[in-house]
């Protein structure tokens, strides 16, 4: 068991969860916003492969 | 440079206090008060946060991180000392004017959410399946049939590793129904992908409570869970970003 994390040493996927997929979703053209679903998906892609790209420099490229 | 944009963090009632904070592209925090409502905002560059920009720098992966610890680092010292509804990260409005159409035509819907999160907090809790030792008893190797022996030894590997995983998922749910019980809500996320949460273990449970703030049953509870099958890990206390959502919204 891990202690709770302070502010300092939240994960990032932890927060992405939260800050992705939680909160007050607003709609409405006054509004411009990451909210929708798709965007969250082609950012969720770009972070996999750059996160993928920075723990694993030396990985085969197979 | 065009006129600044306003990122919006949260909403909170009138009386929201905002510590002194810089957020988001490193602008001061200040409020934008309409009727029993107030929202947390925050300049941001047009040129930075217009809806082109966004959509390239989302593909940043340091940009990401950055925002998302300005955003979470204003909300929680937001939550830390008013009841808040967490926005959805990157929600902007053109001027404060938008800011305020909004905390008017939804104010009972704001009202409504922030009644459900007075007071409570959230906590993260992830579950991992442990890597269960080798199989106790194994076929014995049949000298006349090796092939046959092989297969045998492999299915049992199989099997047993079957087994494992289903006991570890059946711990989890048994582990999460408690919690559920516990919480006066609770919201299941789909399982973190390895790739962004660096483990090797398979994720079993990525779950969030919703408890009173001085409520310690589910911390307790995970803390002293049984680790056998699988390894618990607490996160939060949050704000209560996985409970802010308004009813009517799809």
């Amino acid at each position: 068991m891990n202690a709770p994390a302070r502010q300092d040493d939240i994960a990032l996927v932890d927060l992405l969860d939260r800050l992705l997929a939680g909160g007050v979703v607003i709609t409405g053209d006054i509004t411009i916003s990451l909210a929708d679903v798709e965007l969250v998906t082609v950012s969720l892609r770009a972070l996999i492969s750059a996160v993928a790209t920075l723990e694993e420099p030396h990985a085969d490229p197979s | 440079m065009g006129e600044p944009l306003v990122y919006v963090y949260a909403v909170g009632d009138a009386a929201l206090m905002v510590p002194e904070l810089t957020g988001v592209d490193g602008a001061a925090v200040r409020i934008v008060v309409e009727g029993p409502l107030a929202a947390a905002v925050g300049a941001v560059d047009a040129d930075r946060f217009g809806e082109d920009a966004l959509q390239q720098s989302v593909e940043d992966l340091r940009w990401l991180e950055g925002t998302a610890r300005a955003h979470d680092s204003v909300v929680a010292a937001l939550a830390a000392e008013n009841p808040v509804a967490p926005l959805r990260m990157a929600t902007i409005y053109r001027d404060e004017d938008g800011v305020r159409a909004l905390l008017r035509e939804r104010a009972a819907a704001f009202e409504a959410a922030l009644d459900r999160i007075r007071g409570k907090v959230e906590w993260g809790v992830k579950a991992y399946a442990v890597a269960s030792p080798a199989p106790v008893a194994e076929p014995a190797p049949d000298a006349a049939r090796p092939g046959t022996s092989y297969l045998l030894r492999r299915r049992a590997q199989r099997v047993h590793a079957e087994n494992g995983r289903a006991d570890a998922v059946a711990a989890a749910q048994r582990m999460h129904e408690r919690l559920a019980g516990l919480a006066v809500a609770s919201r299941v996320y789909p399982p973190q992908d390895p790739r962004l949460s660096g483990r090797r273990e398979e994720m079993v449970l990525n779950a969030a409570y919703l408890v009173e703030a001085g409520d310690d049953a589910v911390r307790r509870t995970v803390a002293e869970a049984a680790q056998d099958l699988v390894r618990f890990e607490l996160t939060g206390p949050w704000a209560a970003y996985s409970f802010a959502t308004l009813e009517g919204d799809a």
